[in-house]
């Protein structure tokens, strides 16, 4: 759909505002509905459109594969962290009250990196599935 | 209307119409989760179900035929699983507490805790982050390994697939 000129400019319109909301949907899930699942979700969605409207080598290269397997296993690793960092400071396993002086703010910092952790591993395991999937139709083209 | 759509998915044979209804069967479930004033749960039901389960169905619809294979025999006997189940359901239904009961056994348990004093004991104001992140946090540690596990077996089921595709040339 690369020779489509509306789709090609509707597109780079729309897909910093959705990288934007993404973020929005992230960092603002603590007062507003939202959270790392959603964020995440949004995230690989505006990638996968960039994708249908680019195609996928683009893509590919300006997120690849290598960056998306990584962060498929760091965001698990981020929230796993994050309960171990509770536990050598003193708290149980994912306790967060240990995270900083105010028991609150321990909370706020616990969930924001176990929010980004959850982002990191959905939006990479939604894009890494697409690729999958996106790669093959593509193989079976050639042959 | 979602009956209508739910109804229309099971008669109809193109795969492709039956994707299409899918995702509008999931935006009305997302508009019916607002109404219920479940935000959090209708964004992941827009954003998942409606669009990006219904992009990858499309991608696998891209390597299979688009029409439903013809059934081979007359189901009855699945028939007759799907109705006893569902009526074993809708029994189970009956013994429920009734709809927004503030006596239901589930708003006296956990709930007047999380929802009076999450803001105090977090500093979290959305009640339904403070519960995923916080005092859920193994659940969702749990459910985030769900997805990666999820992510490696796709990686490694079409990774073995491109490598016998090599080996066979």
């Amino acid at each position: 759909m690369r020779n489509y000129l509306v789709l090609r400019v509707a597109a780079k319109i729309v897909v910093p505002f959705m990288l934007l909301f993404a973020l929005y949907v992230q960092f603002h899930g603590d007062f507003g509905p939202g959270g790392g699942f959603q964020a995440g979700v949004i995230l690989a969605a505006a990638f996968v459109f960039f994708a249908l409207i680019f195609g996928l080598p683009t893509t590919r290269r300006l997120v690849p594969d290598r960056l998306v397997e990584t962060g498929i296993a760091a965001g698990v690793l981020v929230y796993a962290g994050v309960g171990f960092i509770g536990l050598l400071l003193g708290g149980n396993y994912l306790d967060y009250f240990v995270l900083d002086r105010d028991p609150a703010h321990g909370q706020h910092r616990g969930i924001f990196w176990v929010e980004v952790g959850v982002c990191l591993t959905v939006s990479s395991v939604m894009l890494k599935i697409f690729y999958m999937f996106a790669g093959r139709r593509r193989r079976e083209d050639d042959a | 209307m979602m009956a209508v759509i739910a109804a229309a998915i099971v008669i109809q044979r193109n795969l492709f119409a039956v994707v299409v209804l899918g995702g509008i069967y999931s935006f009305l479930m997302a508009t019916a989760l607002v109404a219920l004033d479940a935000v959090d749960v209708a964004m992941t039901e827009a954003s998942v179900g409606a669009g990006i389960s219904t992009v990858l169905l499309l991608g696998a619809l891209h390597l299979v035929r688009g029409d439903e294979a013809k059934p081979l025999g007359r189901p009855w006997l699945p028939l007759a699983v799907s109705i006893a189940v569902g009526g074993v359901l809708v029994y189970g239904t009956l013994g429920l507490p009734a709809f927004s009961d503030p006596e239901a056994p589930i708003h006296k348990h956990v709930a007047p805790r999380y929802i009076n004093e999450s803001l105090k004991e977090t500093g979290v104001p959305n009640v339904v982050t403070a519960v995923l992140a916080s005092y859920r946090g193994y659940d969702t540690l749990g459910e985030t390994t769900v997805v990666f596990t999820a992510g490696i077996g796709v990686i490694a089921l079409l990774r073995q697939r491109k490598r016998k595709d090599r080996d066979r040339r």
